[in-house]
């Protein structure tokens, strides 16, 4: 992968009304997307993610900052100069075009010859396998296929960057299963950048080269899926991202002194005070030897793990998961008293925020 | 018993609206098309005899004197000018409709109902005293003429009362709500992000306009089209109080037929060629409208 430079968002906010009352939807956020990357912008609903999703795609101007293109400034380039296409949630496709004609459009708008126009709505069709479909109008199709064909009239007019706007979100789980795997194989044949908004962080772990993680119109943190899961910089980027057991301690001379009383050693750990723990379910193991005690409240089989539900000495809650045992039987009794540790390396030290 | 029990029953279900239809609307239309074919009284009505001389002298007439026969130009230059005004009627009244009602759907839902009263309010208000509110308007010494004046953009009062325009101006008035509604209701449905996801695909504004906007809305565009120019069609009220004596449309002439001109026949089958060319009008909207996209940039 080449580190030049797709999108770029320098400072870029957009408010929304003005003096005290203003809402900042973007907070003067600052990123760079890789030319040929699959990067996921990922937060809750109103963190901003679709605002900057509209401000690349030029729906919307910020009311500061810029938006560079290859390093051009389009900050005031409207959409339809912008080598850029996307495909919207509601697929927005044209009710009254078939299938051939919806993806035709992009190049037909740009004045490309009939020809070209013809094997390159040929060419999408393969790419997502819609041939037979070609006539049909949308209303004809169902959603996982207007979500294709939604994907092939944006890369119909090969865009420097495709925006996608959660995509996924109106088809059900094995449709979406499906398609983020669809979607990953289409970015890597073609090469183009994406930039894909979701705020459903598996999918963004499974698809994504580097994800982008917001809150509240700021980005907290950019990474690869692995260093956002095991790295999480503050709380909330690691409570967002799969499940996590906080524990709050004190730290002083490489090891945690917890609120239970028990310590707990971290040879990496430098500096001391306060400071909050985040432990993933599946690093905690069930170890005669470890440092903690827990009570077994409650287990509830999954089927490949099994979620045991722990109370620790001070009352507060956590959650391990076990892989499930072939005979699907933990031999694990509710009520019993066990003792566990974290997985060796697998605690995160983590800001407050 | 080959049908069974509810279809039965649904047909004899709709015996009641088949009586109302065949005496109210299939009935009267044959009394005329059997008038057409018979010889005028000699004050009014008819006598019953077979002639076909009323559709001869829809399209041609007699000289009294020595019998040579020539086209009715009077009876085509009416027709002509009755088709002529109901299409630009209906022009007019789409170019002034479209963004008005594409305004009235974007307006925030708690405020459309009061714009739609706006608009429908000419409606419950009689159509006579409507036409003669705008004659006020258009006289020499009217509101219009009097506005120009005052401005300075003449100096001698515009002559409009009495001419073509005039009922133009009229019948595009009246019948701008039947334009508005339909289109109201179709920009309603429409769904306003397509016009961004045009513009993301290098679409410029007019071509928004003319590739999504117009075709999709385009039920609305047949609907009010068709509402605005049969009525115009056959307009009496306005070509006459607007129009004068002089400038009729079929609806006038017709009407002249029945009264002063004592010749039933005649304005049977002048009613009848109306009902044909707005039955082919129809046929040839349905036709241009329903056809298939072509590929045009």
């Amino acid at each position: 992968m080449t580190q030049e430079t797709a999108v770029e968002a320098i400072a870029a906010a957009r408010h929304y009304g003005t003096g005290s009352t203003a809402v900042k939807a973007l907070d003067e956020v600052s990123i760079s997307i890789r030319k040929g990357e699959f990067f996921t912008l990922l937060g809750p609903s109103g963190c901003g993610k679709t605002t900057l999703l509209r401000l690349i795609a030029g729906f919307e101007t910020p009311t500061s900052g810029q938006i560079l293109l290859s390093g051009k400034d389009i900050t005031h380039i409207p959409p339809n100069e912008r080598r850029v296409n996307t495909v919207f949630q509601s697929y927005a496709l044209f009710p009254h075009l078939t299938v051939a004609r919806n993806i035709a459009f992009g190049l037909e708008m740009l004045g490309r010859p009939n020809a070209e126009i013809d094997n390159r709505v040929k060419e999408m069709l393969a790419l997502v396998q819609m041939e037979q479909m070609a006539e049909r109008k949308p209303a004809m199709l169902s959603g996982g296929q207007q979500q294709r064909v939604a994907l092939a009239r944006a890369l119909a007019p090969a865009p420097e960057v495709l925006l996608l706007d959660e995509p996924l979100s109106a088809l059900d789980l094995k449709l979406r299963k499906e398609m983020q795997l669809e979607l990953k194989r289409l970015q890597t044949k073609t090469g183009i950048t994406f930039v894909f908004v979701t705020h459903d962080q598996e999918e963004a772990l499974t698809m994504s080269d580097r994800i982008g993680v917001m809150k509240s119109g700021k980005l907290l943190q950019v990474g690869g899926p692995r260093d956002i899961y095991n790295a999480p910089v503050n709380r909330f980027v690691a409570d967002f991202i799969g499940e996590t057991n906080f524990l709050k301690g004190q730290l002083a001379n490489g090891q945690v002194t917890l609120a239970t009383g028990e310590t707990l050693p971290l040879p990496d750990a430098t500096g001391s005070g306060e400071v909050t723990l985040a432990i993933r379910p599946e690093q905690i193991r069930i170890a005669p030897d470890g440092p903690i005690t827990a009570k077994l409240k409650q287990t509830v089989y999954f089927g490949t793990d099994t979620h045991c539900h722990l109370a620790l000495a001070d009352g507060s809650e956590i959650v391990a998961r076990l892989q499930s045992p072939p005979s699907g039987e933990t031999g694990l009794q509710e009520g019993e008293t066990l003792r566990i540790a974290p997985v060796q390396g697998a605690v995160q030290i983590l800001q407050e925020d | 018993m080959a049908m069974p029990k509810h279809a039965r029953d649904g047909w004899l279900l709709s015996i009641p609206a088949l009586i109302l239809l065949a005496f109210g609307a299939a009935g009267p239309l044959l009394i005329v098309f059997i008038y057409a074919f018979l010889e005028p009284g000699d004050f009014s009505g008819v006598v019953w005899n077979f002639t076909t001389e009323a559709w001869f002298r829809v399209f041609f007439e007699r000289d009294i004197f020595d019998g040579t026969v020539s086209m009715a130009d009077a009876h085509l230059t009416i027709f002509w000018r009755s088709v002529k005004l109901s299409l630009l009627t209906t022009l007019i009244t789409f170019l002034i409709g479209f963004p008005m009602a594409w305004f009235i759907a974007t307006q925030p839902p708690n405020r459309r109902p009061a714009w739609l009263f706006l608009i429908t309010i000419p409606f419950w208000t009689n159509l006579l005293i409507r036409t003669f509110a705008i004659l006020e308007v258009l006289r020499n010494q009217g509101l219009l003429n009097s506005f120009l004046l005052w401005l300075g953009v003449i100096d001698q009062p515009l002559q409009i009362l009495y001419t073509d325009n005039a009922v133009l101006i009229g019948m595009a008035y009246v019948y701008l709500p039947l334009m508005v509604l339909p289109l109201f209701a179709a920009i309603d449905r429409f769904d306003f992000r397509l016009i961004e996801a045009s513009y993301d695909l290098y679409a410029s504004r007019w071509q928004v306009l003319r590739r999504i906007i117009l075709p999709i809305t385009r039920p609305g565009i047949v609907a009010g089209s068709i509402l605005v120019f049969v009525p115009s069609l056959g307009a009496y009220v306005t070509p006459r109080i607007l129009g004068g004596g002089k400038n009729m449309m079929v609806g006038n002439f017709i009407e002249l037929q029945f009264g002063q001109g004592r010749n039933w026949p005649l304005g049977a089958a002048l009613s009848m060629l109306l009902l044909v060319i707005v039955l082919v009008a129809l046929l040839a909207y349905v036709r241009v409208t329903s056809g298939s996209e072509r590929r045009d940039a």
